[in-house]
């Protein structure tokens, strides 16, 4: 292709992404300047009519696009992503969490990529899945309870630590710090061991055994390694690199790990997304998850629709949901938001603040009986009498 | 809410371009649409990506989408204060 033709494409008014598509198609092939000239001309007409006219109604569009093929969703669907066995909402439930913009979905889950020195070598991304996954006490040694002596002792295992590359000193002094701090259980004392590495808890109040109890549990099950929230995580190869699959989601703590890759790691919260990475990384998320959940079910709905859901959901600088507490809730019209939920409340509220309605909307109208402002109804007639001063 | 050292969010495959625009763009990108800056989508200051490039309040801001339809897509929005709940 010449460059002269790859300048004039480059001034033409168009989509970058058209652009590059043109010179792709146009690179393999000889055209005369003419040709060149009116294929050009054709893609940007053509270009110009497929664009959405002002005034289209594309809201109702979009929610009937990304609504009818909703109806072919599973209602219930409790899938495992891939072989990594772990559990996944997907299909409509998933749907419906995404767009009620919840601050925690019921599958929190991240994918971890990891930096190039720990992402090709199993045992070292290994060693990063440690440093994520919340291990309670109990993994790393013998939890025993002393009746007697009404205390409870702990033998750390050394081996186990060394494997789980962490010292035992650092369980001994974490241990109790978090049973104090996590789990808010503070009627305890306890003395540490280093040499044996050997920790003894022994309750405040000795006279019960309840209490005895329920030190010991708290003992067990305290999150001495990792991150609290997230709890498992599988390892699995993918196109050439070890990923982390985790349950539960921490996007700011597992980002201060080291060998994570902090550019591509990614949680399926949204509302974490928006808080460490920002609304642009929110509208971003929407539009993947979405799209992701609707395109697992088999189901292709054009992202445009999505995108406008997004933009929506997005405009004000947080996240809201696509309902009565969110976008629908917040409309100027007060006909409107009676029409979709709670109708009683909205018209008692505007009442006692005294609203007034416009009518400038769709839903308005038609409710009072008038045309709509959308197709013809957009188009206003002024007549202008032309003999005015004669009669 | 405090961003990590290691993090650099702009760096993130998912946070798109931000540029903080001076004066005469704004004023053009008003012009253009017909609106006040009241009208464009906004962001609040404490969003992590405008503590990052250094945003004020009343700033607009151009981000710059890889977007799935044209490739390219820019867009515009408002540093506004977050409201107090």
């Amino acid at each position: 292709m010449r460059s002269e033709y790859e300048q004039q494409i480059d001034a033409a008014e168009l989509p970058v992404k058209t652009k590059e598509q043109l010179k792709k198609y146009l690179s393999e092939k000889e055209v005369t300047s003419d040709q060149f000239e009116s294929i050009l001309n054709r893609v940007v007409s053509e270009y110009q009519n497929t664009r959405i006219e002002a005034c289209e109604a594309v809201g109702i569009i979009a929610a009937q696009s990304i609504g009818e093929p909703g109806t072919q969703m599973t209602m219930r669907t409790f899938h495992y992503a891939g072989v990594a066995e772990i559990n996944v909402t997907l299909g409509l439930p998933r749907l419906i969490e995404i767009m009620d913009a919840r601050k925690e979905p019921s599958t929190p889950t991240m994918t971890i990529y990891l930096e190039p020195e720990y992402a090709g070598d199993r045992d070292r991304a290994r060693e990063v899945s440690w440093q994520i996954e919340a291990a309670p006490l109990h993994e790393f040694g013998d939890i025993t309870i002393d009746m007697e002596n009404m205390q409870i002792v702990v033998h750390l295992n050394t081996a186990v630590c060394e494997k789980r590359k962490i010292q035992p000193a650092a369980i001994l002094e974490i241990a109790s710090r978090k049973i104090r701090e996590r789990r808010h259980y503070r009627d305890f004392e306890f003395e540490t061991d280093e040499k044996s590495a050997a920790i003894i808890f022994t309750p405040k109040n000795r006279e019960s055994y309840q209490n005895l109890f329920q030190l010991a549990e708290h003992v067990r099950n305290v999150i001495v390694q990792g991150i609290d929230d997230i709890e498992r995580v599988v390892v699995r190869k993918e196109s050439g690199e070890y990923i982390l699959y985790t349950e539960g989601s921490n996007l700011k703590d597992v980002f201060d790990v080291e060998g994570v890759d902090t550019t591509r790691t990614r949680t399926n919260n949204i509302s974490e997304c928006s808080h460490v990475l920002g609304i642009e990384a929110a509208r971003n998320a929407i539009i993947y998850e979405a799209l992701s959940t609707l395109s697992e079910q088999g189901i292709l709905v054009d992202v445009r629709h999505i995108m406008l859901v997004a933009d929506m959901m997005c405009m004000e600088g947080e996240v809201k949901q696509i309902g009565r507490h969110g976008i629908a809730g917040e409309k100027e019209s007060v006909l409107s938001r009676a029409a979709f939920e709670v109708t009683v409340n909205h018209l008692l509220d505007a009442a006692v603040a005294n609203e007034v309605d416009e009518l400038s909307g769709v839903t308005e109208n038609v409710i009072v009986g008038q045309p709509i402002q959308l197709g013809t109804g957009d188009v206003k007639l002024i007549a202008k009498p032309l003999n005015l001063g004669e009669s | 809410m405090c961003v990590s050292t290691r993090l650099n969010v702009l760096a993130h495959t998912m946070v798109p371009d931000h540029q903080i625009m001076n004066e005469e763009e704004v004023a053009g990108l008003l012009s253009l649409y017909n609106i006040t800056n009241e009208q464009l989508p906004k962001m609040y200051h404490d969003d992590p990506a405008v503590k990052t490039i250094g945003a004020k309040p009343g700033d607009v801001i151009r981000i710059i989408r890889d977007s799935h339809t044209a490739g390219r897509a820019e867009s515009y929005r408002l540093v506004v204060k977050r409201p107090k709940k």
